[in-house]
């Protein structure tokens, strides 16, 4: 059965990625403007055929988004004024930072219950907005940075609107809308209503909150965001009822992440370059779904061996192996669904989850921010093996020099800070005693939760209370700063790559299409990035499960 | 013959113990005395000052005077065994940048003994052509000297700065700079009028102009740059600083934020014994910085600069002289090489390789009235034919001075053929052989009666045709007309092992173009020959520039070699311009490489080293990282299994204990800097192979290398210094 599960995902991937990829390629490619994107143009003053240099693109990116914040944290605040509040109270001061972050940087932390906080409008118009335009942003900026290997001599990297509004408009509307009739067709519920009162078997009576879940629900995981209608998100049988709206989610939280190499490949004119990426991103993925699964089938313990498995936080309906994969899939992509909880999980396969998001969400990533990702690991690969066939390093045609590698250094510098910093603040301030557990299952609960903020995941281990003004103020800054300091550099980056005239490739070019390069991309990733994070990990997941 | 070798003694006074003097051009050996006597040189070089250039190593420091003030405080075998290793750490870096260096200052001293103050005699009111008298001189110190100066220097004078001859003509002995004895001409005009200051007129007299700055010269450059005062870090050599700070950074980080989160896990294990890794007060210092400085790339950072100056000291053992760092990377990177027809692809001149009869005479005939008309013929071409006829016909040279009856007619542009009169002295009718361009000799033909076969046109044609030059040989024996013997076939040959050569640059991915003033038909006779990949025929000086151009344009860096005063503009618009020693001072400016030996055939080798030099910093750079997985397994456990039991499977290697575990991996961490002196000096071994195959076999080497080595390493330290009291 977990082979089946496995292997269908990986089929229907590797079939679904070729022409949705070159359907993103002809979106960010074309010439033309539909009547729809042409009047947004006009609505919000952006002349569609000027493009951006660089600094100006990473201005537009940062105005959009800081614009965003301001948006979101207004409307959480004054949600009791607003319509469909179902009578909740505004979000306390600190968490609505915390949310507006959250959801501005594609990260979808959620330190609140969903169903008991928010009302219906604050939930479509407010967070459902910047679901997609935060997948839009991340790939509007993958977009910029592969433009940038694409150029020659060019000053400008694209216009941040033009892409901003047709990746929304021809790509991810669309395709929630046939991802949300599909969930609907599962069982997924799609209403305004405010709960259903219900008497249970027991007798006890309950309020069952209804709502526009199916269509959240879509575009939750297609642009990698993760933050489900429900506080259990896909746990919860609305949002996922069923085994196979249980593998529709998971094929739906990778298929974009999967597809966008493809318009790498396309727009660098090397359609190998992009199956290396794939290849690079798929050797990860399917390591960690493997570890995860296998930990969780044989994990240590009295009642996991006397069931079989580890099944504590894990829903009957979907079983172990249906669970690992998703907790991979959530952890590999930044999006941080879950369908299960990770803080249930064994140790090891817990860990795994957790590297996972160490690894700097490449595997394949979120929406844009994967590839952007990783192309900045192959920077960094390509630097250090270039070297060692006699030439200054060049990535398809682009010479890696010291601006360049200073830019990349810089962007696989941050997210390991923010991690290590935040996790060492958290223990040296106290703060850490809103763990649940003791020992190293506390500290993995705490380093989990910085983690997934730095890395703009957003899946939280549980068995850590974060709804104090510390936590969530720390956490919105790790996500903050996690998402735009590396976008800012991403671009810088393009626009350096730009400038640049590609090196025609000869014999003495490496080559970086074929399985050696793609092995060495995984073992930088492994050795440079996991390896950082091995001390702390050593006394979380390593020392409890060990 | 040229002496490429060096292994001739000579002025340049190589000091017992430089490379050079061993024939060992690699440089590889490491002489241990060369390590002691660099030693001081190291031990200046912990001045944080000096230091701060190299971050990786800066941090190395600061860690060893931490755990220092540690040990004093809470001293134990332990804490000083540790601190001493990371003190070494820091001496072995800097004793890999004094060796490095300390190679360099012997050249540089043999050099400065050449730059010894002369005197000079200046000329004042010196216009050209002036006579003797009209114009005053004065003594001056060569230093005072100014650009514009014009000295005299007569025989045996030393020159006093680097200038272009102006009037005269001498022999100068270079050895001073190039090595080499055998004395070159220096003359006014034209592309031999560039000399030296500190080379000697051996014979007649010069005028010069100064061209170089007061304390600029040719000399100074020199020393400077293999002294490597004032280096520049590369392009590649600061951006790969770049990543390895970064990743400083990182690890500092790592080690840094550890201590709140073992402070906790020790609380929680409150029961857990202290250790000398950790206590109450979570990770001992010492522990910390041994972690740190373990992970942070120190082997890589170490020997990155003396990686650089080995670099540029090879390329000064060739006899090369890059004005920059940064153009011996470039030299790397090339992708197409320009290169002079003459004297790199060719050997300098054509060379007589068959004679061709026409019908009723022969081939025997052809050779001896070529043999009798190139007698007096001292040019290499009318020598080469002399030389075939001996080889081919038995044919013995006879002494031009021996013939009384015989008359030589020399070549002259305008009659464009040479030959010999030989009068009827004994009785046989006088004979009259001319041999020439075809057009010359057919026209000197009908002028005496004769009528030139269709033959020997076709056979003219058939040695064009092939690339080669056909010279028609042609006799008039009086009262006959006269007649066409048949036709030599004059070829260029191509040098031995240039194919392959140009092989093994297509193979590393480097395209090559024969640069050449010959026709297209002879050009791509030549280049079919030789194997380049493309020519540039009946090429102006122009032409190169616009070649240079585009082919930049396209992306690609191109290097070249030149000599003459209009090779300096395609010397500086190319991205690595080697200019000859022999050349004009226009193109030595213009280039930025300087080939003392003047072989245009080098430009192979120094696109070779720079290739090497970036090989084995990549190498060495995937050592370093791939060493610290071994690390990891060695300290993780050391430092965490007294807390978690659990932890000691990561312990691999078994090692005894943990301080022994932790003192090994610092250990080892030391050592393998010394061990990897000699390959930072030495560089990487390179083969010229396309980059996939280098990548493999440099991954296989390094990469898996790095992973392994270190697990073998320091499992035997740990089994050496296990017995040491205290340690286990």
């Amino acid at each position: 059965m977990t082979v089946l599960f496995i292997v269908s995902l990986v089929v229907a991937l590797a079939a679904v990625h070729r022409p949705l990829g070159d359907y993103l390629y002809r979106v960010v490619c074309a010439e033309r403007h539909s009547r729809v994107e042409r009047g947004i143009y006009r609505l919000i003053g952006v002349n569609p055929a000027a493009e951006q240099s660089w600094g100006v693109y990473a201005r537009a990116v940062l105005a959009f988004s800081a614009v965003s914040v301001l948006f979101l944290y207004a409307f959480l605040r004054l949600q009791n004024h607003l319509w469909l509040s179902l009578g909740f109270d505004p979000v306390v001061a600190h968490g609505a930072w915390n949310t507006a972050v959250s959801f501005v940087t594609n990260t979808n932390w959620q330190w609140y219950s969903g169903e008991s906080t928010l009302g219906h409008l604050v939930q479509m118009a407010g967070l459902a907005v910047q679901n997609f335009v935060s997948a839009a942003v991340g790939i509007a900026v993958a977009v910029a940075l592969v433009r940038g290997f694409a150029r020659s001599r060019a000053g400008a990297v694209g216009n941040f609107w033009v892409d901003l509004t047709r990746i929304t408009v021809r790509v991810l509307l669309p395709l929630s809308v046939l991802a949300a009739l599909v969930l609907m067709i599962g069982g997924v519920v799609q209403n305004l209503s405010a709960g259903t009162e219900i008497t249970t078997l027991t007798g006890g009576d309950q309020s069952i909150t209804g709502g526009p879940v199916a269509s959240q629900e879509a575009i939750k995981n297609l642009g990698t965001n993760g933050g489900g209608f429900y506080n259990v998100n896909s746990a919860h049988p609305f949002e996922n009822p069923t085994a196979w709206t249980n593998w529709w989610e998971i094929f739906l939280l990778l298929v974009i992440p999967f597809s966008l190499p493809r318009v790498f490949g396309r727009m660098v004119g090397q359609v190998r370059q992009g199956h290396a990426i794939v290849a690079v991103m798929a050797t990860l993925a399917l390591a960690s779904v493997a570890l995860t699964t296998a930990f969780e089938v044989s994990g240590h313990g009295t009642v996991p061996q006397a069931v079989g498995a580890a099944l504590e936080g894990k829903e009957v309906r979907f079983d172990v192996s249906n669970s690992a994969t998703f907790a991979a899939a959530t952890t590999l992509t930044s999006t941080g669904s879950v369908n299960s909880f990770h803080d249930s999980y064994t140790a090891l396969g817990g860990g795994v989850l957790l590297v996972n998001m160490m690894l700097g969400e490449v595997a394949p990533g979120g929406v844009g921010a994967g590839l952007y990702g990783l192309l900045i690991l192959a920077v960094i690969t390509v630097f250090v093996a270039g070297l060692m066939v006699g030439r200054t390093p060049e990535y398809v045609g682009k010479k890696i020099g010291s601006r360049e590698i200073k830019l990349a250094s810089l962007y696989f510098l941050i997210p390991p800070a923010l991690v290590l910093i935040g996790t060492a603040a958290a223990f040296a301030t106290g703060n850490h005693r809103t763990a649940l557990n003791a020992g190293p299952h506390g500290l993995s609960e705490v380093l989990y939760a910085f983690t997934s903020a730095s890395n703009n995941n957003g899946s939280a281990f549980a068995g850590l209370t974060v709804n104090t003004p510390w936590w969530n103020t720390a956490l919105g800054l790790c996500m903050l700063v996690g998402r735009f300091a590396p976008i800012i550099l991403v671009l810088a980056l393009a626009g350096a790559l730009a400038r640049q005239q590609p090196t025609p490739a000869s014999p003495g070019t490496l080559p970086t299409h074929r399985p050696l390069f793609v092995g060495m991309v995984v073992g930088v990733t492994v050795v440079l990035v996991a390896l950082t994070f091995l001390p702390a990990l050593a006394l979380g997941p390593l020392a409890e499960g060990l | 013959m040229r002496e490429k070798d060096m292994t001739v003694a000579t002025p340049h006074a190589r000091t017992p113990g430089s490379p050079a003097t061993h024939g060992n051009r690699g440089g590889g050996l490491l002489d241990p005395r060369q390590l002691l006597r660099s030693l001081p040189d190291a031990l200046g070089k912990l001045d944080p000052r000096s230091l701060w250039r190299n971050p990786v190593m800066l941090i190395v420091e600061i860690g060893a005077a931490f755990t220092t003030v540690l040990a004093v405080a809470q001293p134990s075998v332990f804490a000083w065994a540790i601190t001493a290793w990371l003190w070494l750490t820091v001496v072995f870096a800097n004793l890999a940048e004094a060796v490095a260096e300390g190679r360099g200052r012997a050249q540089a001293a043999a050099l400065r003994t050449a730059r010894a103050d002369t005197v000079a005699t200046r000329l004042l009111d010196w216009t050209a052509g002036a006579a003797p008298g009209s114009y005053r001189t004065e003594s001056v110190l060569a230093p005072h000297l100014r650009q514009g100066d014009i000295v005299v220097v007569e025989a045996g004078e030393t020159i006093p700065g680097d200038g272009d001859v102006v009037d005269g003509i001498a022999s100068v002995d270079e050895s001073a700079i190039t090595g080499e004895s055998a004395p070159v001409i220096r003359e006014s005009g034209g592309d031999r009028s560039a000399v030296t200051g500190g080379t000697k007129v051996l014979s007649d007299r010069i005028i010069v102009r100064i061209t170089q700055k007061p304390g600029e010269s040719f000399i100074d450059r020199m020393i400077a740059l293999v002294e490597g005062a004032n280096r520049q870090k590369t392009p590649n050599e600061i951006a790969l600083n770049i990543m390895l700070a970064a990743l400083t950074i990182i690890f500092l980080l790592a080690v840094v934020t550890l201590q709140p989160l073992a402070i906790f896990s020790n609380d929680f294990q409150a029961a857990a014994a202290d250790s000398a890794a950790i206590t109450d007060d979570g990770v001992t210092g010492i522990v910390l910085v041994a972690l740190l400085v373990c992970l942070i790339p120190t082997t890589i950072g170490a020997l990155l600069s003396a990686i650089g100056i080995a670099g540029m000291d090879r390329l000064v053992q060739r006899n090369v002289l890059a004005m920059s760092g940064r153009a011996v990377e470039a030299a790397g990177d090339v992708n197409t090489l320009l290169l002079d027809k003459t004297g790199t692809i060719t050997l300098g001149n054509r060379q007589a390789a068959e004679f061709l009869a026409v019908e009723g005479v022969t081939a025997g005939q052809v050779a001896d009235a070529a043999q009798l008309s190139s007698l007096a013929d001292e040019t290499p071409e009318g020598r080469s034919v002399v030389v075939l006829a001996k080889n081919e016909f038995g044919l013995r040279e006879r002494e031009p001075g021996l013939m009384p009856h015989a008359t030589f007619v020399p070549f002259t542009a305008q009659t464009r053929m040479s030959g010999v009169d030989l009068t009827s002295g004994d009785g046989a009718p006088a004979r009259r052989i001319r041999k020439g361009a075809a057009a010359a000799v057919m026209q000197w033909v009908r002028q005496h009666g004769g009528h030139p076969t269709e033959q020997v046109g076709q056979v003219v044609d058939e040695i064009s045709g092939v690339g080669g030059t056909p010279l028609v040989v042609a006799e008039h024996v009086d009262g006959q007309p006269a007649r066409a013997l048949g036709v030599i076939h004059l070829k260029d040959v191509v040098k031995a092992g240039m194919r392959e050569r140009f092989d093994e640059m297509r193979r590393m991915g480097i395209r090559t173009v024969m640069i050449t003033g010959d026709n297209p038909r002879t050009a791509q006779a030549i280049a079919d020959e030789a194997g380049v990949d493309d020519f540039l025929a009946e090429a102006t000086p122009e032409d190169k520039l616009a070649l240079i151009r585009t082919e930049q344009a396209g992306g690609r860096l191109v290097a070249m070699t030149g000599d003459g005063t209009n090779d300096a503009p395609a010397l500086a618009q190319a991205d690595v311009g080697v200019a000859m020693n022999t050349g004009t001072s226009a193109a030595k400016e213009a280039g930025n490489m300087i080939d003392l030996d003047s072989d245009p055939t080098k430009l192979i080798e120094i696109v070779e080293i720079g290739k090497q030099l970036l090989i084995t910093r990549g190498a060495l750079t995937t050592f370093s990282i791939a060493n610290d997985i071994a690390k990891y397994f060695a300290i993780i456990p050391a430092m965490f299994a007294g807390l978690y039991p659990s932890l000691d499977v990561l312990n691999i290697m078994r090692l005894s204990g943990p301080e022994s575990a932790i003192l090994s991996a610092v250990i080892f961490n030391a050592i393998v800097i010394v061990a990897l002196i000699p390959l930072a000096l030495r560089g990487v071994r390179y083969r010229p192979a396309a980059a996939s195959r280098l990548l493999r076999r440099n991954l296989l080497i390094y990469g898996l290398g790095g992973i392994i080595v270190p697990f073998l390493g320091i499992k035997l330290i740990d089994l050496l210094i296990q017995f040491v009291p205290g340690i286990s």
